[in-house]
């Protein structure tokens, strides 16, 4: 089989598009009423955004640590000791000093890890690209800090670093500030079903165990 | 969802291409032969016994088995399909997905969901086909702050779904080396093409209207023959399978009247797609398509047929309501005709009614020998 996007001029897009226009020949542009709070419409202080977010990402059973910038690196250590962690992976483009005091066996995803050697890995630890205040809401955009999306998927713990400027007020806050053509991961709380007599199970498919480690002052 | 819509495991298998579902309850669904019976929650209709069951008695010729101590606890019951499909998803070529949206000015598609086998398909094969109806599109990147707010609310109360993702063709060293995406119409530009029916193509598929409605909770999702349910099934079902154009078959023309039209649906409809109105829009069509003989067939349309040829006809009008006052007197006991062993539906409507008795004089007879006037003629 040959590869054939679909273009102009492509038999298969007239003829979608054709009948298209035949079973809505009468259509004109609407106006959207776009009355709710839009994109720099809030009036929270950036404390304020914060400390939401933080309530909020609470409430999805995540883990989450306040800490300053130099606290960091013990956090994590501390973290990483609490849940019996001991092989961590990371991103390339995590920062050395994240990882200065945790006494455990690092491997870097350079060059890529197999899925399998992946799999067998206990946790990752990774940055963010924004969070979400209002939904509390980390978001990952495979930057040098996150790495490719399967890091943040298959271990059963994943560490997040959010910093307090990271945080923005609402979804479509989020929505102006990221890049569409890079692939995102909107995470919000452990993965989790219902799918068994409405029962709530945290953990079916992706990590079960979310910390989020937010630095600020 | 959509996948089931055009039936692709069938004709994947017939293919000699085995195909695995993925969430949780659609791996129950298929595991234990069946259909499912809720949107949101497809294996509903299963309690945990149930469910220990199929895992136990059909786990192994998928994959692997589920632990022979497997107990019917929901948590332990999660661990055994992370376990099973782990490991599938670690040795899949090839992942099929649906959409929950897609974006027209970025080539942004987006799939919605909770328990990140959904991550597992669009990220670990080498090869990922997304399945996706074309009215799952949306003009602009920026509409979607509409949708990611108003989707995760009406369909679990949440304020957001645990995962979502969001992808604009390859990235790489990061996911699937090739994907391919599937518009699909399917009867959709067919939908579209009805003035009434078309807002049906707005639903974003969050199963409110099915929570709500009370004839959905009397007889379960699968009731409805299709992947979907509830009272958007009922009005997206027949239109995707061509009420308009041909008839079809029984199942499928019963589904506008699998209502009370109570509009509770309506109500909580987060992109107010008014049900009720295209329930009776269709009923219309189930009537014009199955012809005279659809209409006659019943004693229901025979009754409206005496009905509309009584109300045409001012005479005849005047001599049913002299009949029905002359007749209250002989069934009617202390101004009510309770049980009587009348024939056909009016027998069976009055087993668990009672009816007031009609007024010996209609209205019209009054007026007629009075002029209005209040206390003359009683
Ligand atoms: S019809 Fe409305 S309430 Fe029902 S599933 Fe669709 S969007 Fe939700």
């Amino acid at each position: 089989m040959t590869h054939r996007p679909a273009t102009a001029g492509d038999p298969a897009r007239e003829a979608i598009l054709d009948a298209i226009r035949r079973a809505f020949p009468d259509r004109r542009p609407v106006e959207v009423p776009r009355e709710y709070e839009r994109a720099g419409g809030g009036t929270r202080s950036g404390r304020e955004i914060v400390d939401r977010f933080a309530e909020r990402v609470a409430e999805y059973r995540a883990t989450v640590v306040r800490t300053g910038p130099y606290g960091l690196s013990r956090t994590i250590a501390a973290r990483l000791a609490e849940r019996h962690l001991r092989r961590l992976v990371v991103p390339d483009g995590v920062p050395a000093e994240w990882l200065s005091d945790a006494a455990v066996e690092i491997i870097r995803d350079e060059p890529p890890l197999s899925l399998a050697d992946l799999d067998a890995t206990d946790a990752v630890l990774t940055g963010c690209a924004i969070a979400i205040a209002e939904t509390g809401t980390i978001v990952l955009d495979a930057g040098p800090d996150q790495g490719r999306r399967a890091l943040s998927l298959l271990p059963d713990d994943h560490l997040c670093v959010v910093r307090g400027d990271q945080v923005v007020d609402g979804v479509p806050d989020a929505l102006a500030r990221l890049d569409p053509r890079r692939p995102l991961t909107w995470i919000s709380g452990p993965s989790a079903t219902s799918d068994i007599e409405l029962d709530r199970v945290e953990g079916v498919h992706g990590p079960r165990n979310l910390t989020v480690l937010i630095v600020g002052e | 969802m959509v996948t089931q819509e055009i039936e692709l495991n069938d004709a994947l298998a017939r293919a000699g291409i085995a195909a695995w579902e993925t969430d949780l309850a659609e791996l129950i669904v298929q595991l234990g032969d069946d259909l499912p019976s809720h949107i949101l929650v497809p294996a509903i209709h299963r309690n945990r016994t149930e469910i220990r069951d199929i895992f136990r008695r059909a786990m192994g010729g998928a994959g692997r088995p589920a632990p022979t101590d497997l107990s019917d606890e929901p948590r332990a019951l999660a661990e055994a399909a992370r376990l099973h499909l782990r490991e599938k998803f670690l040795r899949a070529r090839v992942a099929i997905s649906g959409a929950n949206f897609a974006v027209a000015e970025t080539g942004t598609v987006m799939v919605v969901e909770s328990e990140g086998n959904g991550r597992m398909c669009l990220t670990l094969p080498d090869v990922l086909i997304t399945v996706m109806g074309i009215e799952k599109v949306v003009p602009a990147w920026r509409d979607l702050e509409v949708f990611l707010q108003l989707l995760p609310r009406s369909s679990t109360a949440e304020r957001m779904n645990p995962y979502t993702s969001m992808w604009t063709g390859v990235a790489p060293g990061d996911g699937p080396r090739a994907f391919h995406l599937v518009l699909l119409d399917n009867g959709r530009t067919d939908t579209l093409s009805d003035p009434t029916g078309r807002q049906a193509l707005r639903c974003i598929k969050c199963s409110a209207c099915l929570n709500v409605c009370p004839v959905y909770e009397r007889t379960g999702g699968r009731a409805y023959g299709s992947p979907y349910p509830g009272p958007i099934g009922a009005i997206l079902t027949p239109q995707l399978r061509g009420i308009a154009r041909h008839p079809v078959d029984a199942q499928t023309a019963s589904l506008p009247y699998a209502s009370s039209l109570c509009g509770a649906c309506f109500d909580v409809c987060p992109v107010r797609i008014d049900i009720p109105e295209v329930l009776i829009h269709l009923r219309g069509q189930v009537v014009r398509q199955h012809g005279w003989r659809a209409r006659i067939g019943s004693d229901e349309a025979l009754l409206m047929a005496g009905l509309g040829a009584t109300f045409r006809s001012p005479r005849r009008l005047a001599a049913a309501e002299r009949a029905a006052g002359l007749a209250g007197r002989f069934v009617g006991r202390s101004g009510r005709i309770g049980r009587w062993p009348a024939p056909g539906m009016l027998g069976r409507w009055l087993r668990f009614r009672d009816l007031r008795v009609p007024a010996r004089r209609s209205f019209r007879a009054w007026w007629r020998s009075t002029g209005g006037d209040e206390g003359a003629g009683r």
